[in-house]
């Protein structure tokens, strides 16, 4: 197996504010997130030869694509893939670049999860596969069942009381705040403070509200070539450097001897993925990541199985500042889906819009960029316990 | 000889303080995710716990509260108690004599050769107009017995019965709420004259005298027309008659006779004859007779006196009516999957009668069943494994606030259970307080309020088990 690793190119990039855009259609945002990116690539949009489009509940067909952007009878197809669909729609775009079948495509995630009563639905349309009595768990409740268990798990070993797990993950929200504020395109600029998160209401125990990203609005987007190509469009593009996707059998959920302070899909995924991009010590090579942090807990327990941190010790790198933006590996330097927002389909896009421009050197506010990355890596892990999907990806720049 | 071979029953943990709908005492209700079909399963779980369920080969249910005018309750109900497909599922209805209908014709079909084993269970769950004194009079629960002719603890050596046309208590096909004529035309024209002449009638027959008994099981009303029926046919009311428990448990309408009966024979000795008459449209009057067996029977989980003691006593009206429906609760937001009969048809298996897999190749248990093992990767491997009556410890759980679910927070987690598999789902009757990773659980059969909308739209009710702590 080959791999991707060199093979594509990234020239260009948009991605749209984020928030509760209740004047924006999706066709806005489309529209917005993709313009952008062909005007950062220096391209005409009729140059684009295929496309690809993520969406989880805004628009069931590529047609939502070419009816925003006029495309002239365009490839598009549309990809979902639970809260992977922004990277899966990438991964796609660049598996038709690196085959040789195209050279010059587009990747592009649209959400509009507030066009929706109460957000992305707590309640999934469910396809008419199965017969829907059979358990059918929120969010909230299916990464809270890690959180529980990682207290129980370390709690010895921390001589953690509940409230001393709950600051760990209050260091987290902060500094997703913190980042979120220095961030123009983020959904939430508000600073917080830990006591804020400890006395906030619950939402699902052992969350409190801080500890849940904001669901929102928003769309990203990517233009995908052959590296050849990309040096004649700019010097700084970046290569993708891995590309991995798992997606797990319920196993989780089936099997006793699971220890729920891991998500299996995660390591299986990051593993793939160092292989291909030949990375030994992802703690030292990463230079920068984007986790994927719908709730707190996700964020800490995905430090581990990323390998940033040995197992049970990311409390202590988190207490020491390790991914603060001006730590020794920077973990969500935009906010995060905490603070960025959550528009599933479009986040793993947006992700790559922050390493993209993070690795160019090019942040939006000088203040939170990172100095001379070298290699960094987005995350996501969507669905349900068991049968989660994961996907990493790892971007680098040209030697 | 013909009778009961075991028995069952199951009060529901929750009880309504009287003192909020200006009554005393209290009163059996069911939990939000509970009916008269959930109930029966689990008064049949007690009464089969530890039996072979394969021997059982009818299921008769009597119950004035079925969910629906065409769809069989007992199917469910059979399904549910893991009942082979063979077994001939009936229901009996339209009268509070509903449940001991069903035992008789339990005990003829056995006497006449007809059946081996049948299983007959009772159920109900009233609902009188929100302020009335039928809401006051009403609790809900469920009796399950089952007969047979090998092993008999209480043979039947008589009935009689007796119909009495009359409207004293009904409820039209377009009503929710029971209604009733003036009580004192109720009871001096239904039910004490219809129930004095079935009990004076089988004493007749048989040639008893009150004397004869060691106990009389009266279906009442209220809590005190069992006692003017008993004195006027001239039985002793402190040494014989059963309390009828209303103050306690309210009365349990079909379901009322055949819990009653239950609640005697936890404390009946060897040769004990028993009278059981319960009023409907008329009478039904029954003489049932001790064996040397009744030893043998008793012991089944908590039995009626200790479902009784095992209480959590609520004080909220508003959540009770919010519980019984009567009061809407939060919709849920989005949009709402729809229902498909096929999609639910091809799993009840595992959503009535909690299926997993075992497989053959590498003996791994898993839920939902699978076809392609996810231990060993085996295809097509798999015999069912039941997970019912499995003590279970919980491993992880949350607390979530925010599902608009009748009860907040709603509890998930995941079950690991003795002797192998895990399930994730929702916990029902948690006392958040004490809920906590490695609590002993077991399932329970309930239906699955997040898609009452559904319910509402397509008019059909949905069925899942769920983890609750052990009742004690």
């Amino acid at each position: 197996m080959e791999g991707i690793k060199d093979k594509v190119a990234i020239v260009g990039m948009g991605c749209t504010k984020f928030g509760e855009l209740w004047d924006k259609s999706i066709e806005d945002l489309t529209v917005d997130s993709c313009y952008e990116a062909f005007e950062d690539a220096g391209i005409d949009p009729k140059d684009i030869q295929a496309a690809w489009y993520a969406s989880r509940e805004s628009g069931f067909t590529g047609a939502h694509l070419a009816r925003a952007l006029k495309t002239n009878y365009l490839p598009i197809t549309r990809v979902e893939n639970f809260c992977c669909g922004g990277q899966d729609v990438l991964r796609n775009a660049c598996l038709g670049v690196a085959s040789g079948v195209y050279d010059l495509v587009l990747a592009c995630g649209v959400e509009k999860t507030k066009d929706h009563h109460g957000g992305f639905g707590l309640f999934i349309q469910e396809p008419l596969d199965r017969g829907m009595t059979e358990w059918d768990i929120p969010p909230a409740s299916q990464f809270g069942q890690y959180a529980t268990r990682y207290f129980y798990h370390y709690r010895d070993y921390y001589k953690w009381d509940f409230e001393g797990f709950k600051r760990v993950l209050a260091i987290i929200d902060v500094k997703n705040h913190d980042n979120g504020l220095l961030t123009p395109k983020a959904h939430l600029h508000r600073k917080i403070t830990i006591e804020d998160v400890l006395t906030a209401r619950i939402i699902s125990w052992p969350f409190t509200l801080y500890d849940a990203c904001g669901m929102s609005d928003g769309g990203a987007a990517a233009i995908v070539t052959t590296p050849e190509i990309a040096k004649t469009l700019r010097k700084d593009y970046i290569l993708v450097k891995a590309q991995a996707l798992a997606t797990g059998a319920a196993q989780s959920t089936m099997h006793p001897e699971f220890d729920f302070v891991h998500i299996p899909e995660n390591v299986a995924a990051a593993k793939a993925a160092y292989q291909e991009a030949e990375i030994t010590n992802p703690r030292e090579e990463i230079s920068i990541a984007e986790l994927h942090d719908c709730f707190s807990s996700t964020e800490l327990i995905t430090i581990e199985d990323l390998e940033f941190s040995p197992r049970g010790k990311a409390p202590e790198d988190v207490m020491a500042g390790r991914f603060l933006l001006k730590g020794e590996q920077p973990i969500n330097t935009d906010g995060g889906l905490k603070c960025f927002g959550h528009p599933l389909s479009a986040s793993g896009l947006r992700m790559t819009y922050e390493i993209y421009k993070q690795l160019q050197g090019k942040v939006d506010n000088p203040e939170r960029q990172v100095k001379n990355p070298r290699l960094g890596l987005i995350h996501n892990v969507g669905g349900n316990v068991g049968i989660h999907v994961s996907a990493v990806t790892i971007f680098g720049l040209p030697e | 000889m013909v009778g009961v071979t075991a028995y069952g029953t199951y009060v529901p943990l929750f009880r309504l303080d009287k003192k909020v709908i200006g009554g005393k005492g209290e009163k059996a209700i069911c939990n939000f995710d509970e009916d008269s079909i959930t109930m029966a399963v689990e008064a049949i779980n007690n009464c089969l716990k530890g039996k072979d369920r394969e021997m059982v080969d009818s299921l008769y249910f009597g119950t004035t509260t079925s969910l629906y005018k065409e769809h069989l309750g007992a199917t469910t109900i059979a399904m549910a108690s893991d009942l082979k497909e063979n077994v001939y599922a009936a229901e009996f209805g339209s009268s509070l004599r509903a449940g001991t209908a069903a035992f008789k014709a339990g005990i003829d079909a056995v006497k006449a050769g007809s059946a081996k084993n049948v299983l007959v269970s009772a159920a109900d769950c009233r609902l009188g107009p929100p302020g009335s004194a039928l809401e006051r009079n009403f609790g809900d629960g469920a009796a399950a017995l089952l007969i047979g002719d090998t092993d008999v603890a209480v043979t039947m050596e008589g009935t009689y019965s007796v119909y009495n046309e009359i409207i004293d208590v009904w409820r039209s096909d377009a009503d929710r709420f029971v209604h009733t004529w003036e009580d004192r035309f109720a009871i001096e024209q239904g039910y004490l004259p219809s129930m004095h002449q079935a009990v004076a009638g089988l004493m007749e027959k048989f040639h008893y005298k009150p004397s004869d008994f060691a106990k009389v099981v009266f279906y009442s009303p209220d809590g005190r027309r069992s006692t003017q029926l008993a004195r006027g046919l001239g039985f002793d009311i402190k040494a014989q008659l059963q309390n009828p428990l209303i103050d306690i448990m309210g009365n349990t309408g079909a379901a009322s006779a055949l819990m009653l009966l239950v609640a005697t024979l936890e404390e009946a000795k060897v040769d004990d004859l028993i009278l059981l008459a319960s009023y409907g449209n008329g009478a039904d009057a029954f003489a049932c007779r001790v064996t040397e067996n009744i030893d043998k029977i008793r012991g089944q989980g908590l039995g009626l006196n200790g479902n009784l003691a095992s209480k959590r006593v609520m004080t909220d009206y508003l959540k009770y009516l919010r519980w019984r429906g009567i009061l809407p609760i939060e919709k849920t937001p989005g949009p709402v999957a729809a229902y498909s009969a096929v999609a639910a048809k091809r799993e009840y298996d595992r959503n009535i009668s909690l299926h997993g897999s075992r497989c053959n190749a590498c003996g791994y248990i898993q839920y939902p069943p699978q076809r392609v093992c996810t231990h060993c990767y085996a295809k097509d491997q798999m015999e069912p494994y039941s997970f019912v009556g499995k003590k279970g410890k919980i491993f992880t759980y949350t607390l979530d606030y925010i599902t608009p679910r009748a009860e907040v927070p709603t509890v998930t987690v995941e079950v690991d259970f003795e002797g192998g598999g895990r399930i994730q789902c929702y916990m029902t009757e948690v006392d958040v307080d004490r809920v906590e990773v490695g609590l002993p659980v077991e399932m329970t059969f309930r239906r699955y309020t997040l898609w009452e909308e559904i319910a509402l739209r397509e008019g059909v009710y949905l069925y899942f088990w769920e983890a609750k702590p052990l009742r004690a």
